[in-house]
């Protein structure tokens, strides 16, 4: 890569601003934890993080959170598409009620969640009765996950589409392309950044979470375990090494994943020319 | 610009407070507590004693303004008692320590906090009261359950919560062991066969006491919960007589809440004096009255005398006898890869008589 | 805004109106019912209760923490949201996704490692810790550690609602403004924030809802004692351990109405926008 003079000033400012909040915030006090496992020789590291009961929760955590990080992929195009493209009745409130799986402490949503899904609740009652119990599921983890990780995908699609307009679609429209050839030639690859921003936050945010989901989890070891739980298990044993040998996993493992997102997220916005404007 | 005016305001006034408000919000809160007529303390506890605590504070508050003149304020905090003890451990700032087992003041006195002797410092064992555990069943006992082996037969639902993460669970699981072993003329194989049944029956494991009472309660799941005798009655009274019933079984044990002054925080604070005498009052009449009014079974015999009607008896056993204390049955039963771990190994494996998961 | 035109790409009424039921269908079983569950929880012994519990002592002594952290947590956000989405939108550089992804980790970290790390740091058993509490600064178990436990959790949100907003936006404007003789400083306010005002706006609304709302790591780093530490999530966590079920929920509700205020502040501002520009 050729570095040349940048016409745009700020970079060290900004950089070393956001480099600065970084190490202050989030990699500092990241690094005790990885110190405080280090406190465990490797092989009861191992043990820590990779018993039968470990590797069962990490399956079910990382499993639900992919289905449901998946699931608010459609779910939050569909929100943004109506938010941004139609106008009825309620739109606004529609709009503004989106975000309140942020503003509702985790646990208020682990007990209104259940109480909707639990087998004498609202719907996981006539669920049940069909046979599709929800809550002490991983089904019942999934849903939660999905509450949570919604308003992710919508927020990162709305901007964009909202900058997008019509207009590449009309001249999509004029030059003779059929309405699903202009979405599926023009406003999905242009989407497809936002929505993998989205679905990456999303996921992020489920492999972590714990307050809303151990209402509705069950926590059967084994089999309705989240690997969260597991590290406040560990805790109330007072083994900080151990809690924190799983955090590090899980860590390290969204760390990647994330990574990876946002470089395929950086390589599609590339391709369909996003930031063309940057230093090519 | 109006706009561009607007976001700058906004962005100017987001960086003033930023710094007086981090200062502030970092001043010196190590309030120098014995000073002239008042004082503060801070009671750190688990759960289920908010409402016995609110009432002692304010007794205890008037006995120590007739005793010294001075004012008491205590403070309470409350949660699962080892998320507090760690608490106390990563310096929370308690004087005293009233939590539900042995075992997490142990760990306070293991980090150096106060005296690993402090079970002799007050009489039974630093325990002013005690408690139990107890079924709680719905209205009119529909399914009939009046003893443990009634909970593992076909089609009962159990609720206890999980006793990885309470202390609570942890009384009712050896309560539950410790009546099998009595009933096997004890036989550890055929408890550990009664206990690996009966967590089969449980289709939940909430991480706290309070948690399981309201999956059982509010949610209407489960036949039985496995509860704190305190816990029980408190949850009846509140949430509706006609709608629960306790039935208690024929063995139980004998839940033991037990309490200590932190003298590592004491001596900084200059509290002692005033930590030592809330604890020590803890046992007078009065104090014991107030604990039989919140549901747990007072040590003094004059106050448990006149409350038996609400406290029937049982026979009791104690962790002492049974499990030779609690960090025996912790390493044995709770610790990672402990009994209780392994009754969930996963059905194909071989169970494994040492610790768990260092299998490949 | 949007200008009342049919134009070619204006989706048919059928496919309008079964999108639009469809959402508002999902919306409903997904987050409408359980948002319902907590109202008319909140409101199961009547209004008078409701407004008993709301104006509780306790209660609004844990609305003052709550909005304190907020006041703190979200200006921090707002100057490094900024910054960040400044310097990753409009330059490349070697460890760039790297950064970005950093700056998402907040967001994997599980609440309770996140509340965790400060105690690891400042906490009676670290390095720090001990020297700290000696001389009376206390952060963990303390407003401060409450503080900075939610700013880790939402470092993220005002950062990663500008970046794709700056990122679509491009380099142009800011460099025409450049050529046509602006300063940086002039550039940023007159020409890139105006632009991005409604995902500044975004941004923010969600930092503070989440900073108002957050539960896990805070509950970590409280201490929870009553009438100090304890923010509006940890004091409903105890009304609900106290079987005051609709007490839990009617103080829950000040949290959606928070949420609500931040909203009517952003449609104020759009309104405003929207009359500047007309």
């Amino acid at each position: 890569m050729r570095r040349r003079r940048d016409a745009l000033p700020g970079l060290s400012l900004t950089l070393s601003l956001t480099v600065g909040g970084l190490l202050l915030f989030i990699v500092v006090p990241l690094t005790t934890v990885v110190a405080t496992s280090a406190h465990l020789t490797a092989g009861r590291f191992w043990a820590a993080v990779a018993s039968p009961r470990a590797i069962a929760s990490y399956r079910l955590s990382f499993g639900a959170s992919l289905v449901a990080a998946a699931a608010c992929a459609p779910l939050g195009l569909l929100f943004a598409w109506v938010l941004t493209r139609y106008r009825f009745p309620g739109r606004r409130l529609l709009d503004a009620l989106i975000d309140l799986p942020f503003a509702l402490p985790t646990a208020v949503s682990g007990i209104a969640l259940t109480t909707v899904w639990a087998q004498t609740g609202w719907l996981g009652r006539p669920l049940a009765r069909a046979g599709v119990p929800v809550a002490f599921t991983a089904a019942g983890v999934t849903l939660a996950l999905i509450f949570i990780g919604l308003p992710f995908v919508v927020r990162a699609i709305m901007p964009v589409l909202d900058a997008l307009g019509h207009e590449p679609e009309e001249a999509g429209a004029v030059l003779g392309a059929s309405r699903w050839q202009t979405l599926a030639r023009i406003t999905l690859p242009t989407l497809l950044p936002a929505v993998l921003t989205g679905v990456a936050l999303a996921f992020a945010r489920a492999l972590g979470e714990y307050g809303s989901v151990v209402f509705i989890a069950g926590n059967l070891p084994l089999r309705t375990e989240i690997a969260p739980l597991l590290i406040m298990t560990k805790l109330e044993e007072y083994d900080y090494a151990g809690a924190t040998a799983v955090a590090v996993v899980l860590l390290a493992a969204s760390f990647l994943l994330l990574l990876v997102l946002n470089r395929a997220q950086a390589w599609t916005a590339e391709r369909t020319g996003m930031t063309a404007s940057r230093i090519g | 610009m109006r706009v561009a005016r607007f976001t700058r305001t906004l962005l100017t006034t987001a960086i003033l407070p930023l710094g007086a408000a981090l200062l502030g919000a970092c001043a010196k809160t190590g309030t120098p507590s014995a000073t002239g007529g008042a004082v503060e303390i801070l009671n750190v506890s688990y759960d289920p004693t908010r409402e016995l605590y609110e009432a002692y504070d304010s007794l205890f508050a008037g006995h120590w303004k007739a005793k010294t003149g001075q004012t008491v304020t205590v403070h309470q905090s409350h949660g699962g008692s080892s998320k507090q003890a760690r608490a106390v451990i990563d310096g929370l700032e308690a004087d005293v320590a009233t939590l539900g087992l042995a075992y997490d003041i142990d760990a306070i006195a293991a980090a150096g906090l106060t005296d690993t002797a402090w079970a002799t410092k007050f009489p039974n064992h630093s325990t002013p009261y005690t408690s139990t555990i107890v079924f709680l069943v719905r209205a009119g006992n529909p399914k009939g359950i009046h003893d443990w082996p009634d909970l593992v037969r076909p089609g009962i639902t159990v609720i206890t919560p999980n006793p990885k993460t309470s202390g609570g669970a942890r009384w009712a699981y050896l309560a539950a062991w410790g009546n099998a072993l009595g009933r096997n003329r004890g036989d550890s194989a055929a408890a550990r066969a009664f206990i690996t049944q009966l967590y089969a029956h449980v289709p939940t494991l909430d991480p706290g006491a309070r948690g399981a009472t309201t999956t059982f309660v509010e949610r209407g799941i489960g036949d039985v919960l496995l509860a704190w005798e305190n816990e029980a009655l408190l949850a009846t009274h509140k949430l509706g007589p006609d709608k629960f019933a306790i039935v208690i079984p024929s063995t139980s044990i004998r839940a033991e809440p037990p309490v200590a002054v932190v003298d590592r925080i004491v001596d900084r604070r200059g509290t002692r004096a005033v930590a030592e005498e809330y604890l020590r009052y803890l046992y007078s009449p009065e104090a014991q009255e107030v604990a039989a009014r919140n549901y747990y079974r007072p040590t003094d015999s004059a106050v448990a005398a006149q409350y038996a009607a609400q406290f029937p008896h049982v026979a009791l056993f104690t962790i002492d006898s049974v499990f030779h204390g609690w960090h025996a049955a912790q390493t044995t039963h709770f610790a990672d890869g402990g009994i209780f771990d392994q009754i969930y190994q996963p059905k194909a494996a071989p169970q494994p008589a040492v610790v768990a998961g260092t299998s490949p | 805004m949007s200008r009342r035109r049919v134009r070619p790409t204006d989706d048919p009424a059928v496919v309008r109106w079964v999108l639009t039921a469809l959402a508002l269908g999902v919306f409903g079983v997904l987050v409408g019912l359980p948002v319902a569950v907590v109202v008319a929880g909140a409101l199961r012994h009547g209004v008078e209760a409701y407004l008993r519990a709301i104006t509780d002592p306790l209660t609004v002594d844990a609305l003052q923490l709550t909005l304190l952290v907020v006041a703190v947590a979200v200006p921090v956000n707002i100057v490094f949201g900024v910054a960040a989405a400044w310097a990753l939108a409009k330059f490349d550089f070697p460890g760039r996704a790297a950064l970005i992804t950093l700056i998402d980790l907040p967001f994997a970290v599980s609440p309770v490692i996140s509340g965790l790390v400060f105690v690891l740091l400042f906490g009676g058993r670290s390095l720090i810790g001990p020297w700290l509490i000696a001389h009376g600064w206390h952060i963990v178990f303390a407003p401060a550690g409450i503080i900075l436990a939610t700013v880790f959790v939402t470092f993220p949100f005002v950062a990663r609602e500008l970046l794709p907003a700056l990122e679509a936006a491009g380099r142009t404007n800011e460099e025409a403004a450049l050529v046509c003789g602006a300063t940086g400083w002039q550039t940023f306010w007159r020409v890139t924030l105006p632009n991005a005002r409604g995902a500044l706006l975004a941004g923010v609304a969600l930092a503070t809802a989440r900073a108002a709302g957050e539960f896990g790591a805070v509950s970590v780093v409280s201490g929870h004692i009553r009438g100090r530490t304890n923010t509006l999530p940890l004091h409903i966590e105890i009304l609900y351990n106290e079987y005051d079920f609709s007490g839990a929920l009617a103080v829950a509700t000040l949290l959606v109405a928070l949420a609500l205020v931040t909203l009517a502040i952003r449609w104020a501002v759009d309104a405003h926008a929207a009359r500047d520009a007309a």
